[in-house]
């Protein structure tokens, strides 16, 4: 059933002007994610991973072909249409945390929820639940810059999950952190994907996340090179 | 949202410390000079109308025509019955008839002998009937150097400054020397009473100060002066009830025709005050365009630098999917609330240093030594009602100019560059 996709790309192209000519930074990309998927895109620097999510984030549109995202064309849509679907289905983790530096813990997981229009009550369950996912609560009232980097990543999962969203995008998540750290957040993922059925799309370079990964994508020149399906043989001995 | 946006502004010091400096600095100069400006208008329109043009001012047709040469021989005749038509048909008005005039103030010695002598020149108001406001309104009194005021016929003030220098003290006599209505010599004698220094350069160099019935049996004037100057009764100057009291005493007792009959004018079309309050309404508008141009400029660099520190939360706020027109909004929230901030402390402060200014004063004589128009040694500031709003709304708009400008680098930016800046 077609509908079950939560994206799907068909002929996605990408090009960048560059100097006379064009630089395709994605070439022909037809990939489908199903709800609950784990799937990571690997590959190169330079290949396109990023670019591609930042279309299926709607945060960018492509040259040419399609990128159905939740049932919208991202290529159709609206700034605020595009703004909406980041909203309300899709979540974003990034390698630098970027937490807003001003705000506390709290207030940074909260924003989202705002936007929403949730009222003060309801924002503040939310909040504190998604920061018990990631065993943040005791810091709720902290700013950033009083948070290690392990911690701050784990407050951008909570920021990128407080609304429940049926997306999360994650470039290059465990790039700043050391490798238990590391582990930590990709556990925290795990057990998420696991129990709130959120799909994960990662786009990664490290092994220790690729590792994770029960669909590995790799791209190359802007093309999907190999696309297969890792049998997860080990998540209970977790000796990864 | 709101109270998302105010706590960054006041824990993020950078985006509010001076936008809001700024903005209050402005504010605070332009109140200042606003209320600097109508203090000198102020006090220009009051020492105008008490010591020269009154609210309004009756003379005769051919006296206005050259009124500055003081013409007595073509004064008004027949006052006593003009002004009790006035009292009865202009109700809301006081009326004081004064001559001035020119002359020689002769200081005799104990023969007779010429001792000292300088040119005066006179001013003839009613001290001595009850009830007449004369004394209040040139502020007598409170004027008085040394001696005392005036208390029966033959007394006369002078100006302190003219007294040393003619080495006269209270209770010495002075002559008075000059031409009678009709053009023949009229000389009279005086006994200073007292000395008086008003705190007005024109007033203060070499004047005497008598009372109308002195100069009038002095100058040949019985039942005649050159000028009868009206007041509001709450000496409020109203231009629109002057202009209509001006208008309806003219169609009455004005004739065209006759040199000799009265004629109306108000204070603002006396000495060309008309145009100096529109300059200086011209002046205070300029100078808030001043500062509006002014804080724009710096706030719209303040904001596209803020913005640029800023396109990092940019960038996360779109990808969280806040679209461009909620941040671009946002900032402009952000900047009203600098604006209703800044501006208020600038007019509080503003409005401080213009009060302290309107108690206290600048004493400006030292500038104005040879003044020869009405103006005050001791300029103060007014603070007016529009004194409150006149520095508040330009703040806000300049803070909102500044960052509606300094905004839209966030709609011309692609939002995937944005992003790409949070990967760096
Ligand atoms: N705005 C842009 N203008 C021009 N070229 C761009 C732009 N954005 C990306 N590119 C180019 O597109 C290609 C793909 O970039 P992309 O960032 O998707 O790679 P990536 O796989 O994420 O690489 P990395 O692993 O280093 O993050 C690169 O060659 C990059 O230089
Ligand atoms: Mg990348």
């Amino acid at each position: 059933m077609e509908n079950t996709y939560l994206i799907k790309t068909k002929d996605l192209v990408k090009t960048y002007r560059m100097g006379g000519g064009y630089l395709i930074a994605l070439n022909q990309v037809n990939l489908e994610f199903k709800e609950g998927e784990f799937a990571g895109l690997v590959g190169p620097s330079g290949s396109g991973k990023t670019t591609f999510l930042n279309i299926v984030g709607s945060l960018d549109s492509p040259s040419e072909g399609s990128a159905v995202v939740m049932g919208r064309e991202v290529e159709s849509l609206s700034h605020k249409e595009a703004a909406e679907l980041r909203n309300r289905y899709i979540g974003f983790i990034f390698q630098t945390f970027n937490l807003l530096p001003v705000y506390t813990v709290f207030e940074n997981v909260e924003f989202p929820l705002l936007l929403l229009g949730l009222n003060a009550a309801e924002r503040k369950k939310k909040v504190m639940n998604a920061l018990e996912w990631v065993q943040l609560a005791d810091r709720a009232k902290s700013r950033p810059a009083q948070l290690s980097g392990g911690e701050c990543q784990r407050v951008a999962i909570a920021r990128a999950v407080v609304k429940v969203p049926s997306i999360i995008l994650a470039d290059e998540p465990t790039a700043n952190l050391d490798a238990e750290n590391s582990h930590n957040i990709l556990r925290t993922m795990e057990r998420l994907n696991q129990e709130l059925r959120t799909t994960f799309v990662f786009a990664t370079h490290d092994e220790k996340v690729i590792r994770y990964l029960r669909r590995k994508i790799t791209l190359v020149d802007g093309k999907v090179a190999k696309d297969e399906i890792i049998e997860q043989q080990d998540i209970k001995g977790d000796n990864r | 949202m709101i109270k998302f946006l105010f706590k960054g502004l006041v824990r993020d010091r950078s985006r509010s410390l001076f936008p809001v400096l700024t903005v209050m600095f402005g504010v605070m100069l332009t109140v200042w000079l606003y209320s600097w400006i109508k203090g000198a208008e102020n006090m220009f329109i009051e020492s105008s109308a008490k010591f020269s043009t009154g609210h309004v001012k009756i003379m005769s047709r051919a006296y206005a025509e050259d009124a500055s040469q003081i013409p007595n021989d073509l004064a008004l005749i027949g006052i006593e019955e003009l002004l009790k038509n006035l009292k009865k048909d202009f109700q809301e008005l006081i009326w004081a008839p004064r001559i001035r005039f020119a002359g020689l103030l002769d200081i005799p010695d104990e023969y007779g002998e010429t001792m000292a002598q300088g040119p005066v020149a006179g001013l003839a108001v009613d001290l001595f009937s009850p009830g007449s406001p004369e004394k209040e309104i040139i502020n007598l009194e409170k004027s008085i150097i040394r001696g005392r005021l005036p208390e029966k016929p033959g007394e006369i003030l002078i100006s302190d400054e003219f007294a040393q220098k003619l080495n006269l003290e209270p209770g010495e006599t002075a002559t008075l020397i000059s031409s009678t209505m009709y053009g023949s010599m009229a000389v009279k004698n005086f006994t200073v009473a007292g000395t008086v220094r008003f705190g007005i350069t024109a007033m203060d160099s070499g004047t005497i100060v008598a009372d109308i019935s002195d100069i009038q049996s002095a100058l040949d004037m019985e039942d005649a002066s050159g000028e009868i100057l009206g007041f509001f009764k709450d000496f409020v100057y109203r231009n629109k009830k002057a202009d209509e009291i001006n208008a309806a005493f003219n169609l009455r007792y004005s004739d065209e025709e006759d040199e000799f009959s009265p004629v109306m004018d108000t204070l603002y079309n006396q000495n060309g005050l008309a145009d100096i309050l529109a300059m200086t309404g011209v002046f205070s508008g300029v100078i808030v365009g001043i500062f509006v141009v002014a804080m724009s400029i710096v706030l719209w660099n303040a904001g596209l630098m803020g913005n640029i520190r800023r396109y990092g939360e940019i960038g996360v706020r779109l990808a969280m999917g806040e679209d461009k027109g909620h941040i671009y909004r946002s900032i402009i929230a952000e900047s009203l609330m600098i604006g209703c901030i800044g501006s208020f402390l600038g007019t509080t402060l503003g409005l401080a240093i213009s009060y302290y200014l309107q108690v206290k004063g600048i004493n400006i004589g030292s500038l104005m030594k040879d003044a020869s128009f009405m103006f005050t040694e001791v300029m103060r500031a007014k603070v007016t009602p529009v004194s409150f709003v006149i520095g508040f709304f330009p703040g806000i708009l300049a803070t909102l100019l500044g960052a509606s400008i300094s905004g839209i680098g966030i709609y011309k930016r692609k939002t995937s560059q944005l992003i790409r800046e949070l990967e760096a």
